[in-house]
């Protein structure tokens, strides 16, 4: 068959997998008075219309910032904005000013679901096509089997098709900052990158390696020659971006401060809930929340954060090429998942993505997808009423990509990329298998996230400690975070040269 | 026999195609269902609660009982698991009862069952004459597979819609592949037990009778093929015959007393010529030449003298959504028994055809085909659905010839473009749009693949034809309910996909006929062998 059907089939299970998804429940169904995500949005909607754009992010007697307030950068406001119109032409009634807080039925609901579809279709989904297609080794079956695994990644699906948001749009535009980088349009990579940063401020995380990629690209080329006009073309592109987005905000200088301080809310504390990052399994030893202030705790976190950055930032200034762009995309985001200050369980969400499609290790890849999942996914997805496609997509997602890419990559040494690291410890391990190591570590995790699973959804907790189950299910993830950022950030260093060793494997 | 040999010793595809498609059909747990859901519920209910001898005569429900009694006791078997899901729905007076547990417990009890269809499936993958060492993808067995188990029509009919049919498909093929495989018996045994889960089977047992007398029954041929008189088996014919009325006797013994009853409740002729939505079948065209007809008698009335008078005219409503029963204005209205006979007559010629020259199991297998596509074209009452009793079949055809091929991309695309009015809310419509175009341009590329050599399988009439679905569904689906129109003729949309697609269904019938007369005996050796 050829390329274009077996893609075009590709796309529409993805399709049909998402839509099947949207049928079940979303955050906050029923449950005034706050609701959930879908509200939220739905509000953002309501007060985008209704108010002039200087009182969005100001708390008035027409916005109340408590109720949902928005606090997201300005793409996605304009984004509101526009469902709002196509809302007002289908039903006034769904953003009526204060009138439409917590309009539920079920045409909204199938509104709001199709916004989400038509994202997808518009961003999302070209760019993972446009992947696939350029930036996987291997045979065209393969890169069809793994855009068939990007599609169908359950993670995403469940968060905008269930719970409900819109992260396929800023995932969508961030992968196009990496297509755009990776085809050689610096220009266009980073026009989408800053519009990503625009829809969402949790691309952040990502931020600096961006930053690095292109900066070391036109330090290569000579800051004196070329690559100096380069870089002013780069900037000027993310500057002209960032004013064209911000520009109703300008005006008056009290604007942008306020959507800063919206954006970042620092006042929230170094955590809520239980997040599977240092601070949260810190915190069942020692209570740092209350030993230290807040201003410390700041201090703190942006230290340890830049501490776990800075080597894989610099390694990639000295050696701009793409697979060291990639990782230190992963290690970036999980430096600030794990790290920084207010990280919310969802970001890991972003984190995953990459760590589970940039194409590593198979084993790896799973077994970090499995604890991304279980740990932020799981309380979450039982809440809103989505333990079926929860389960149903997870399990298919694990079975095709074992099934799909297991019969196509093999994990050898050479996969896990770790060869000097071997010749260290053969010294003193000479009969360390290390790719078996990885394969049985990958079974005996994925026994231990079904019992914990299986307990935290069936079981009570003991009386003395209510939150022995999601605690127990953080500080496992925790580890294997840590784990996962040492790795990664021992990969990249310690990579000499790539090109070779990948034509040895091919 | 050479035709069972092992396709091959790697069967994990099969595996995951069959884990993924059950995964697709767990995450429409939650879609819409129809009435069936509740038909079939209350079966559960009254099948639980009552004793055997009062199932065809409850009628607390509207939705009676009307499936034979093997299903009946089917739906008592199943009632005993769905008592750990939720007691409330077995109470014959819940009607329209629908919990979380109950709608998970029916959906599952569907999912489970089509693991009969998924063994049959594999069974017929191995009736294949198979091309080795080629590519997965273009691979007979794995197109069949997908074309069976992904069938478009099965997912959207069973598993929103909700029915059974994938359980029962799995019975009628799973029949087929042992009389592929020589093993004739069972084939008969599965054949009759079938017929007791659900009568509609019964415009194929024709074609069952037929073959069996004639290939199974008379043991040998004369060198041309044509009969040899003297080789008749008693035996054979007594065996069958016992398997077949012991079969029935089972079912319906517990009912012999009440057996008006039951034939009652299982012939309801009091029903229409044509289903609440038109079958895309002889009598659509029939239809709508009627209306056509008024119109032009009432246009001539208008411009001219009164040569009709029209309001003596019976005005027909043969839209209006109910089932009912109407008369036809200009042209003769059809009875029951008229289209008994145009049925007949249509499957006479292929019945005539595999007793002179059976041509094997593959010959019994199109004149199945056939009866069933001749009873959907002429059949009373018939409902869209029936279209899948000749498109799963024919699917087992396609992937050995171009000629069927064609037949059966033209079928395949005509009939479950017809499903469509089936799913009318709009939370359905992108799953349906999604799932057809996955199925079609799955059957469409993969066949083309298959029979690379000799040029397109479509000519461009046909090609244009069936591009001619896409704008036809978005006029009816997007564009239609948008104009003032929608409000005054509500049901125009669904007269003219059937109409439209009545076309296609027709001229498949044709070619398939076409395809059955004309069938050289190339096939021939693997008859012999």
């Amino acid at each position: 068959m050829e390329n274009w059907s077996l893609f075009s089939l590709c796309v529409l299970l993805g399709l049909t997998s998402r839509w099947a998804v949207s049928f079940h429940s979303y955050s906050g169904a029923g449950k005034p008075p706050m609701f959930g995500d879908y509200e939220a949005q739905r509000h953002w909607q309501e007060v985008t219309y209704n108010l002039p754009v200087h009182e969005w992010y100001f708390n008035t007697t027409n916005n109340d910032l408590n109720y949902w307030g928005l606090d997201y950068p300005p793409l996605t406001a304009y984004h509101s904005l526009v469902c709002a119109y196509v809302a007002k032409l289908l039903n006034p009634e769904w953003v009526e000013l204060h009138a439409s807080r917590g309009y539920e039925s079920h045409s909204h609901k199938l509104f709001m679901r199709a916004t989400v579809l038509f994202t997808d279709i518009l961003i999302y989904i070209p760019a993972v096509l446009l992947y696939c297609f350029y930036f996987c080794d291997g045979s065209s079956k393969q890169k069809v089997a793994t855009a068939l695994c990007i599609l169908l990644y359950p993670g995403l699906i469940l968060i905008d098709y269930g719970h409900f948001q819109y992260n396929s749009v800023s995932l969508g535009l961030a992968l196009w900052g990496i297509l755009g980088l990776g085809l050689g349009w610096d220009l266009f990579g980073s026009l989408a990158f800053t519009l990503a940063l625009n829809y969402k401020q949790m691309e952040l995380y990502h931020s600096l390696p961006f930053f690095c990629y292109l900066l070391g690209k036109c330090i290569k080329q000579g800051l004196t020659r070329r690559g100096f006009f380069q870089l002013a073309k780069i900037s000027l592109t993310v500057l002209v971006t960032f004013a064209l987005c911000w520009m109703p905000f300008l005006s008056d200088p009290k604007q942008p401060l306020q959507v800063l301080h919206r954006l970042f809310p620092f006042g929230r504390g170094l955590f809520e809930d239980k997040v599977a990052n240092t601070w949260c399994s810190l915190n069942v030893l020692i209570k740092i929340k209350t030993l230290l202030s807040r201003e410390t705790q700041l201090f703190l976190s942006f230290a340890l954060t830049l501490l776990f950055i800075l080597p894989s930032s610099l390694k990639l200034l000295s050696k701009p090429n793409l697979w060291q762009f990639k990782l230190a995309l992963v290690n970036s985001s999980l430096a600030f998942f794990l790290f920084s200050f207010q990280v919310h369980e969802k970001s890991i969400l972003l984190a995953a993505f990459y760590c589970t499609h940039l194409g590593f290790c198979l084993f790896l890849r799973l077994m970090f997808f499995l604890f991304v999942f279980f740990h932020s996914m799981l309380p979450l997805l039982v809440k809103d009423g989505l333990l079926l496609p929860y389960v149903v997509t997870s399990l298919a997602f694990l079975f095709l990509s074992l099934y799909l890419l297991s019969a196509l990559e093999r994990s050898t040494e050479e996969e896990l990329r770790l060869g000097l690291y071997r010749k260290l410890t053969q010294r003193w391990l000479p009969k360390l298998n290390l790719s078996r190591i990885i394969k049985w570590k990958f079974w005996f995790s994925l026994v231990a996230m079904a019992v914990l699973s299986f307990t935290s959804v069936w079981l009570e907790p003991p009386a003395k400690f209510p939150d022995l189950f999601p605690v127990l299910v953080s500080i496992l993830s925790f580890l294997h975070f840590l784990g996962f950022i040492i790795y990664f950030n021992l990969v990249q260093l310690m990579e000499p040269q790539r090109k070779k060793s990948q034509k040895k494997t091919n | 026999t050479v035709m069972a040999a092992p396709v091959t010793n790697d069967q994990s595809w099969f595996f995951a195609l069959a884990l993924g498609v059950s995964f697709l059909k767990c995450l429409l747990i939650n879609a819409y269902h129809s009435t069936d859901f509740e038909v079939h519920r209350n079966w559960l209910a009254l099948t639980h609660s009552l004793p055997a001898a009062q199932w065809y005569y409850e009628a607390t429900s509207e939705w009676t009982l009307d499936y034979p009694p093997l299903f009946a006791w089917f739906e008592y078997g199943l009632s005993h698991i769905a008592r750990f899901f939720d007691k409330e729905m077995l109470v014959v007076q819940n009607l329209n009862y629908a919990s979380p547990a109950t709608i998970l417990f029916q959906r599952l009890s569907v999912i489970v069952a089509d693991v009969v269809f998924f063994y049959a499936v594999k069974e017929c993958c191995k009736c294949l004459r198979e091309d080795k060492g080629k590519d997965l993808l273009g691979k007979p067995s794995f197109i069949l597979t997908v074309l069976l188990l992904w069938n478009f029509g099965l997912l959207i009919v069973d598993h929103i819609h909700f029915q059974y049919n994938g359980f029962l498909f799995g019975v009628l093929l799973l029949s087929i592949a042992r009389h592929f495989q020589n093993r004739h018996f069972e084939g008969a045994l599965l054949f009759s037990i079938l017929l007791n889960l659900k009568h509609i089977y019964l415009y194929i047992a024709p074609a069952y009778g037929i073959y069996l007398l004639r290939c199974f029954c008379f043991t040998q041929s004369n060198a041309d093929g044509s009969l040899q008189w003297r080789s008749f088996s008693v035996v054979r014919l007594v065996t069958l015959g016992t398997i077949v009325l012991s079969t029935f006797s089972v079912s319906f013994g517990p009912f012999i007393g009440q057996l008006p009853q039951v034939l009652s409740r299982l012939f309801p002729f009091k029903r229409g010529l044509c289903h609440a939505y038109w079958a895309p079948n002889i009598w659509a065209l029939y239809n709508i030449a009627d209306k056509n007809h008024l119109i032009v008698c009432s246009y001539y009335e208008r411009v001219k003298f009164k040569l009709l008078d029209i309001n003596k005219l019976p005005k027909a409503s043969m839209t209006g959504g109910l089932v009912q029963e109407f008369q036809h204005s200009v042209l003769p209205s059809v009875s029951p028994l008229a289209t008994l006979i145009c049925t007949v007559l249509s499957i006479l010629p292929a019945l005539f055809r595999i007793w002179h020259r059976p041509n094997g199991a593959r010959g019994f297998l199109r004149c199945l085909v056939i009866c069933a596509l001749g009873s959907f074209m002429f059949g009373w009452h018939v409902h869209e659905k029936a279209i899948l009793m000749a498109i799963l079949p024919l699917s087992l055809l396609a992937v050995e010839s171009r000629e069927d091929a064609r037949i059966f991309l033209i079928l395949s695309i005509t009939g479950h473009y017809s499903l469509f009015p089936l799913l009318f809310t709009t939370q359905e419509l992108p799953i349906k749009i999604f799932l057809m175009l996955l199925f079609t341009i799955f059957s469409l590329t993969s066949l083309k693949t298959l029979f690379r050599k000799g040029g397109a399988l479509l000519n461009p009439l046909e090609a244009t034809y069936l591009l001619g679905l896409i704008p036809l569904e978005l006029i009816c689906e997007f564009v239609y309910p948008l104009t003032v129109w929608q409000k005054t003729f509500p049901f125009l949309p669904l007269m003219l996909t059937s109409v439209y697609c009545a076309l296609g269904v027709t001229y498949a019938f044709i070619r398939l006929y076409i395809s059955l007369l004309t069938c050289s005996d190339s096939t021939k050796k693997i008859k012999t062998q």
